[in-house]
């Protein structure tokens, strides 16, 4: 599975790619592998705000729906259109267009609490 | 990211899981590999929708040795299953094969199966893996009980195979292509519903004209032991048709897409035939058959709900089974099975609703995450195939 070494990862499989105040959030390939044949994703609302941990997406595969969470605090800003009409982006190409949302981050302190691309690693084994 | 679904555990769970004699095969080819009814199932190799097509368009093999396998036979057999199943067994000359019910006392589905008439006296049951043992617990009791009545000359066996035996359902349009590489071009496969013997490769095979997808196609049995070797002759002949291995996920959408009831979510004990709309299965002038009399009571007075097909009106989420179903404004029942269909490229499902809003063309609403989207009733099946 593709791990890239310059994302940081949550435990619930979001990957989080830092761009100013700003992060950019999709899942992992491991994620979309576990998913299966992605079919419909519920994008956030724009200007909502979340907490960490906070579930503010939906992605569902053929055989399941499946949340998403707020990696850090923050405001989003930005939603990956693209995939109302094409979710499939999610699986072809988990870390370029299938990315989900991007996310005015509160406090730039907050990404230390995620894990680098080792951690992810092993947590998937 | 976290499955909130009910519909399919994805996790390996402690339970110690049964694996088929074509677990490596799956584990080789980068299966995923799931519990399902007690069993390690692939649930997808590449990609369940890729799957699909390849059983819509070409051809699909399914590893189907979680089902179990039950031989009855003796003089009485034919008699004493006629009292056990719901079908009219009658009809089956040898070689021949029906769907049938195994209904409880109340009429409620045990499960759904298919008999076939493997010798005079001889028959054997294909039945739903989640079930093999309730059903096998069920038919031994009544034959203890049974037994006696049917005539004291008349003797009836039932053993469970189903370890003994593997399978594979390959479906597809182009099943008598490979069909014909695999047992000679002198070979035909058996008419629809039937089932013959085959030598195969040094070995014995039963192939039977049947399938749980819509497509043509047969379902082989052969020992364990032989699983792999015609698992993966079949793979190796099938390669220039496209043949792909196919999981339950695709085993999932191709029987909903046809409206195929999975017993589990579509049947239960607390459902009877008549709900589920299987009453062409059921033979109720049959003098005398488990769950007959509560089944013309049900249907004197009329079934309360019923199992109907819908389609999704707009692009949106999947329906999925628990979802809620309205009609202006009221609950009207819930649904069993759903999913997009990678056929129609549309979320269809099957929901089991009040008899006075089963009607078709009426329009409902799915209620997904508190918010209510519109589909329409639709005629069984959802997918027709096109002619063209």
């Amino acid at each position: 599975m593709n791990v890239p070494d310059d994302l940081l990862y949550t435990e619930s499989h979001e990957w989080i790619k830092r761009e100013g105040d700003n992060v950019r959030v999709g899942i992992t390939d491991h994620a979309q592998s576990e998913l299966t044949d992605v079919v419909y994703v519920e994008l956030p609302k724009m200007d909502r705000q979340a907490n960490a941990k906070e579930a503010i997406a939906i992605v569902e595969s053929v055989k399941a729906a499946s949340d998403i969470y707020a990696p850090v605090k923050g405001t989003i800003v930005e939603m990956n259109k693209a995939l109302e009409a094409d979710p499939g982006l999610i699986n072809r190409e988990p870390y370029g267009q299938g990315w989900i949302f991007v996310l005015k981050i509160d406090n730039a302190d907050d990404l230390k609490q995620l894990k680098d691309a080792a951690a992810y690693k092993q947590q998937i084994g | 990211m976290r499955d909130h679904s009910r519909c399919l555990v994805w996790r390996v769970s402690e339970v110690a899981q049964r694996k088929t004699p074509l677990y490596d095969e799956h584990v080789r080819l980068g299966a995923k590999m799931v519990p399902f009814a007690g069993w390690l199932m692939p649930v997808q190799y590449t990609s369940i929708v890729a799957e699909h097509q390849a059983v819509r368009n070409d051809v699909g093999m399914f590893d189907i040795s979680h089902m179990g396998q039950f031989i009855v036979d003796g003089t009485g057999a034919r008699e004493w299953l006629n009292k056990m199943l719901t079908n009219d067994i009658n009809k089956l000359d040898v070689g021949m094969g029906q769907y049938t019910l195994l209904l409880n006392e109340n009429g409620g589905i045990i499960d759904d199966l298919i008999v076939y008439r493997i010798g005079d006296q001889n028959f054997l049951l294909v039945v739903n893996a989640a079930r093999a043992e309730e059903d096998f617990a069920w038919l031994q009791k009544h034959l203890q009980a049974v037994a006696a009545a049917v005539s004291a000359a008349n003797t009836v066996e039932i053993d469970n195979r189903s370890t003994e035996f593997g399978g594979v359902a390959i479906q597809g349009p182009r099943l008598v292509e490979l069909f014909h590489a695999l047992f000679g071009t002198h070979k035909e496969p058996p008419a629809r519903n039937h089932i013959v013997d085959l030598p195969f490769d040094g070995m014995k095979v039963s192939v039977a004209r049947t399938g749980y997808t819509g497509e043509d196609g047969i379902e082989v049995f052969f020992r364990a032991t032989d699983a792999v070797k015609v698992w993966n002759a079949a793979l190796e002949n099938g390669k220039s048709l496209g043949i792909k291995p196919c999981g339950l996920g695709a085993r999932d959408t191709l029987r909903l897409e046809m409206c195929y009831p999975l017993n589990g979510s579509d049947l239960s004990p607390e459902r009877n035939p008549i709900e589920a709309g299987l009453g062409f299965f059921v033979d109720l002038t049959k003098p005398n058959f488990i769950g007959r009399d509560a089944l013309l009571k049900a249907k004197e007075i009329g079934p309360r709900e019923k199992l109907v097909s819908f389609r999704m009106k707009e692009k949106g989420p999947p329906p999925r089974p628990h979802y809620a179903v309205f009609q202006n404004g009221e609950r009207i029942g819930e649904v069993t099975s759903g999913t997009l269909s990678p056929s129609l490229n549309w979320g269809v499902g099957m929901a089991y609703v009040s008899t006075t809003h089963a009607k078709v063309g009426a329009e409902i609403g799915i209620e997904i995450r508190g918010q209510k989207f519109p589909a329409i009733i639709e005629k069984k099946p959802l997918y027709k195939k096109s002619t063209s």
